[in-house]
C-alpha cells in the first residue's frame, strides 16, 4: 500500500501561514500580476516616446485633416479626389469595406444554405458535388481564393475590345463587369412610394391574418398576397405613369465600352472568394443545425399529419435555426474581417486605404488604432445584432 | 374443443427465398433510391449530370491533357501569337512553370548548398510526427518531450546556422514551403499551451487576470490578422528600447501565435465550460490542489472533448500563415506570386497554374489534419456523448 505516515492535516491550521489561505494568495498574484503589467505598460510607453523624438515623429490625429493626395478608385457612395482630407479617404474605405462585408455576408448566406441543405439531400450525386465543393473550399486559405479569381480568372479574361457579351446587355471583360444602370424618368416616385406601402401593407396583412389564425383557425395565404402586393403596386405605379424607366446601356464600341456601369476585378474578385470561402463554412454550419434537430420532432409531426412541406417549415427550421444562428454570426464577423484581405488585390477598403494613409505619413499609431476601433466597434454591433436576434429566436422554457 | 379433424399443418422445411424484382435489387435499386426517389430528385439528377458534364472534361482536359509539363521558360506555356511554341487558341495547365520553379516553391532562397539542413530537419520532424501521431508506436511521453522541447532547438541551430561551421543564413531568405510550415509549426506550438492558460485565467475567481484574460481574448479575436501582423511589423519596433530590433521572420511569428492563442483560448473555454460541476468538486473533496486538478481532472476531459475545435483552430492558423505575405514575407503563396512577374515566365497561363499548385499543397495539409481529427475523435470516443 502507500505510503501510511501522513500527518492529520487541521491539526495546526491555526498555525497555518497566511499564504496557505487560498483568498489571500489570490489577492498576492493578482497584485503581482498588476505590478508587472503597469511596469510593461510604463516601459513600453516610455520607449515609444523615445523612438518617436528620435524619429522626430509628431503624434495625434491632426494629420487626419490633411490633404490626402492619393485617388481612391472605387468610391461609389461618396464624392472622394486626391485634395479631400485623410479623414475622406478612411470614410470611403470605411464604405467599400461596408459594402464587400454586406454583399459578401449575402451572397454566402444563400450559397452556404444551398450546399448546406444539398449535403442533405436524399440524393447521392447532389451530395457528394456539396460535400466536393465544402472540402474544397474549407481547406484552401481565402487569400489564395482572391488570387485564384484576381490574377488567375479575371485577369485574363480578353480586352475590352473583344468582351464576352452575357445575358441582359452585360459584358464582361479584364476591366471588369459591365452592366445597364436604370435612369429613372419623372414620376418614377410614385413606385417607390407604391412599394414602401405595399411593404407596410404586407406587415399588416400578416398580423391580421395571424390574429385570425388564432381566433377561428383558418389560414390565410400571407406569402402569396404580400408578394402580389409588393410586386403588383409598384408596377402599377408605373404603368399608370407610362412606365419612366430607361436604361444606360453599355455599349461595346469599336475600341471600348461607354456607357452602363462598371464593377472592377478587384471587387469583384474579393466578393466572389469571400462569398465562396465563407459559403463553405456556413454550409456545415447549416448540416449541423439541421441534424442537430431531433429524429422524433420530423417524425411527431409526420404523426400529427403535417404534410413534408409544412414539417420542415414550421418544426424543423425553427429548431434549427437556434442551433445555427451563434456560428453563423461568428462566420459573418469572419466575412467582415477578412474582407481586409482587400489589401492584397489593391481594393480599397478601410484596411487598403489605411495602409496607405500609415506609408505616406508614417502614422503607425495612430492608423493601427484607428484599425481596431472600427473593426472592433463592427465586431461589437454585429454580435449585438446577432445576441438580439438570437434572444428572440430562442426557445422560451418555463 | 377437442377436432379430430386434424388441419394444423407444420413446415419442416424453410421457404427458399425469393430473388427481389429486377426494381427492386442491385444497382437499379441503388439508383432508384439514390437518384430517382421523387420527381425533384431526378431532376437534381439530371442537373447535376449536365453541370458534371459541362465541367469535368474540360477541367481534365486543361489540367492534364493539353498542360505542358516540362520545358525551359515561358514558351513551352503561351501560343503563337503571345510568343511561344503552342498552336494559337491552346489552353492548358504551365505545370513546367511550378517544375522549373519547384525548389523556389519550398526552400524560398534558402542558398541551394544549404538545402540538406532543411531537408534533415523535415525528415526528422516528420518521422518524430508519424511516430506521435500514430497510436501504438511506443514512447509517446518521450516522443512528445524530443517533438516539442528539444527539435524546436535542434532545428532552429540547423536552419539559422552561425554555430559549428555552418554558415549562417538570414531569414530574410527563407520563403516557400518552409516558412509556411515553420510558422504554422511554432504557431501551433505556442498557442495551444497560452491558450490553455488564457482560457483558464477567463474562467479564474480572480477579478484582474479574469479581466485581462477577457480583454484580450475579445480583443485579438474583434480584429482581422493584417492587423495583428501590421501591429507586429509597424508597431513593435517602436515599443522596444532604441537600438533593439527584433528579426522580422520573429515578429510575424509573434503576431500569429497570439492571433491564434485568442481564439484557442475560446475553443478550450468551450471544453471548461462543459465539464460537469460533480468534477471539479469531485477533484476538491479528493483535496487536490488547483494544479492538479486542473491537470488531472479537468484539461484531460475537457481538451479530448474539444479535439474538433483545437484542429480546426490549426486548420484557421495553417491558412492565415498565408497572410504574411501582405506584410511582404514569401511563404508558399508568396513567393508563388512573387515569381508571375519573373519575365522568364510570364504568361496567361502561368497565374492559375502556379495558384492551383499553392492551393493543392495547402489543401492537402488542411485536408489531412481535419482527417487525422476525425479519425482521433473516434478513436477517444468513450462513450460519454449521447
Amino acid at each position: 500500500m502507500a505510503s501510511q505516515d501522513i500527518t492529520p492535516v487541521g491539526t495546526d491550521s491555526a498555525k497555518a501561514s497566511l499564504l496557505n489561505d487560498p483568498k489571500i494568495r489570490g489577492y498576492i498574484y493578482q497584485v503581482v500580476v498588476l505590478v508587472v503589467l503597469v511596469g510593461l505598460v510604463y516601459w513600453v510607453v516610455n520607449n515609444t516616446i523615445a523612438n518617436l523624438q528620435r524619429a522626430h515623429l509628431a503624434t495625434g490625429f491632426g494629420f487626419l485633416d490633411g490633404r490626402s493626395g492619393f485617388d481612391i478608385s472605387s468610391h461609389p457612395f461618396t464624392s472622394y479626389s486626391s485634395d479631400s482630407t485623410y479623414i475622406n479617404a478612411l470614410y470611403v474605405g470605411f464604405l467599400n469595406t461596408l459594402l464587400v462585408a454586406v454583399v459578401g455576408i449575402i451572397t454566402a448566406t444563400i450559397i452556404g444554405f444551398i450546399i448546406g441543405v444539398g449535403r442533405l439531400s436524399h440524393n447521392w450525386l447532389i451530395r457528394k458535388l456539396c460535400t466536393v465543393y465544402v472540402e474544397v473550399f474549407r481547406n484552401i486559405p481565402p487569400l489564395l481564393v482572391i488570387f485564384f479569381w484576381y490574377s488567375g480568372v479575371l485577369a485574363v479574361l480578353p480586352q475590352a475590345r473583344q468582351s464576352i457579351a452575357l445575358p441582359f446587355s452585360t459584358f464582361l471583360n479584364n476591366r471588369g463587369f459591365f452592366f445597364p444602370v436604370p435612369i429613372f424618368g419623372e414620376g418614377a416616385w410614385l413606385a417607390g412610394a407604391a412599394f414602401i406601402l405595399a411593404i407596410i401593407g404586407t406587415f399588416f396583412v400578416r398580423r391580421w391574418a395571424y390574429k385570425r389564425q388564432m381566433a377561428t383557425g383558418q389560414q390565410f395565404p400571407v406569402l402569396l398576397t404580400g408578394l402580389a402586393l409588393i410586386i403588383g403596386l409598384p408596377l402599377l405605379a408605373f404603368a399608370l405613369k407610362g412606365f419612366p424607366l430607361t436604361f444606360n446601356r453599355p455599349v461595346l464600341g469599336s475600341f471600348n465600352l461607354s456607357g452602363g456601369s462598371l464593377v472592377g476585378p478587384e471587387f469583384m474578385s474579393l466578393y466572389l472568394a469571400l462569398s465562396f470561402y465563407t459559403a463553405s463554412f456556413i454550409a456545415e454550419i447549416v448540416r449541423s443545425g439541421i441534424r442537430g434537430v431531433g429524429k422524433g420532432q420530423s417524425e411527431a409531426a409526420h404523426a400529427l399529419g403535417l404534410r413534408a412541406g409544412t414539417t420542415t417549415r414550421l418544426v424543423v427550421v425553427p429548431q434549427a435555426l437556434r442551433i445555427i444562428i451563434p456560428p453563423l454570426s461568428s462566420q459573418f464577423l469572419n466575412l467582415t474581417k477578412n474582407s481586409s484581405l482587400a489589401v492584397a488585390v489593391g481594393y480599397p477598403d478601410l484596411f487598403a486605404v489605411g495602409g496607405t494613409i500609415l506609408n505616406q505619413t508614417g502614422r503607425s499609431i495612430e492608423v493601427v488604432t484607428i484599425f481596431i476601433i472600427v473593426y472592433l466597434s463592427l465586431s461589437v454591433l454585429t454580435s449585438l445584432f446577432m445576441n438580439w436576434f438570437n434572444a428572440k429566436m430562442a426557445l422560451v422554457e418555463r | 374443443m377437442a377436432d379430430s379433424n386434424n388441419l394444423s399443418f407444420v413446415r419442416t422445411e424453410m421457404l427458399q427465398g425469393q430473388t427481389p424484382p429486377l426494381g427492386e435489387r442491385g444497382i437499379v435499386r441503388w439508383i432508384r433510391l439514390n437518384l430517382m426517389a421523387t420527381p425533384i430528385d431526378a431532376i437534381l439528377t439530371v442537373f447535376a449530370i449536365f453541370l458534371l458534364a459541362w465541367f469535368v472534361p474540360p477541367m481534365i482536359n486543361w489540367l492534364f491533357i493539353q498542360a505542358s509539363w516540362s520545358g525551359a521558360d515561358r514558351a513551352v506555356c503561351s501560343t503563337v501569337a503571345q510568343g511561344g511554341v503552342m498552336p494559337d487558341g491552346w489552353s492548358g495547365a504551365c505545370w513546367a512553370y511550378v517544375n522549373a520553379n519547384f525548389n523556389q516553391f519550398m526552400y524560398g532562397r534558402y542558398p541551394l548548398e544549404e538545402h540538406w539542413r532543411v531537408n534533415l530537419v523535415g525528415i526528422i520532424f516528420s518521422l518524430l510526427l508519424i511516430a506521435l501521431l500514430t497510436p501504438k508506436a511506443p514512447f509517446k511521453t518521450a516522443n512528445a518531450i524530443v517533438f516539442f522541447f528539444i527539435f524546436p532547438i535542434f532545428a532552429f541551430f540547423l536552419l539559422v546556422g552561425g554555430w559549428f561551421g555552418l554558415p549562417y543564413i538570414e531569414t530574410a531568405t527563407w520563403g516557400g514551403l518552409l516558412v509556411t510550415l515553420v510558422l504554422s509549426f511554432v504557431g501551433i506550438a505556442v498557442s495551444l499551451p497560452l491558450g490553455i492558460v488564457l482560457a483558464l485565467g477567463r474562467r479564474s475567481k480572480m477579478p484582474v487576470i479574469k479581466m485581462l484574460c477577457v480583454i484580450f481574448i475579445e480583443m485579438v479575436r474583434g480584429i482581422p490578422l493584417v492587423t495583428v501582423l501590421f501591429m507586429a511589423s509597424y508597431m513593435l519596433p517602436l515599443f522596444l528600447p532604441p537600438g533593439v530590433s527584433f528579426d522580422k521572420f520573429l515578429r510575424a511569428l509573434i503576431g500569429v501565435a497570439l492571433f491564434a492563442s485568442a481564439y484557442m483560448a475560446e475553443v478550450v473555454r468551450g471544453g471548461l465550460q462543459a465539464i460537469p460541476k460533480g468534477q471539479y468538486e469531485g477533484a476538491d473533496s479528493l483535496g487536490l490542489s488547483y494544479w492538479q486538478k486542473t491537470g488531472l481532472i479537468i484539461l484531460p476531459q475537457a481538451l479530448k472533448m474539444v479535439i474538433p475545435g483545437i484542429v480546426n483552430t490549426f486548420i484557421g492558423l495553417f491558412k492565415d500563415t498565408s497572410l504574411v505575405s501582405i506584410i511582404s514575407m514569401f511563404d508558399l503563396l508568396g513567393t508563388v506570386r512573387q515569381h508571375f512577374n519573373d519575365a522568364n515566365w510570364a504568361s496567361p497561363q502561368t497565374p492559375i497554374s502556379g495558384l492551383i499548385f499553392a492551393g493543392f499543397v495547402f489543401w492537402i495539409f488542411c485536408f489531412g489534419m481535419s482527417r487525422y481529427s476525425i479519425f482521433m475523435e473516434r478513436r477517444l470516443d468513450t462513450g460519454h456523448k449521447h
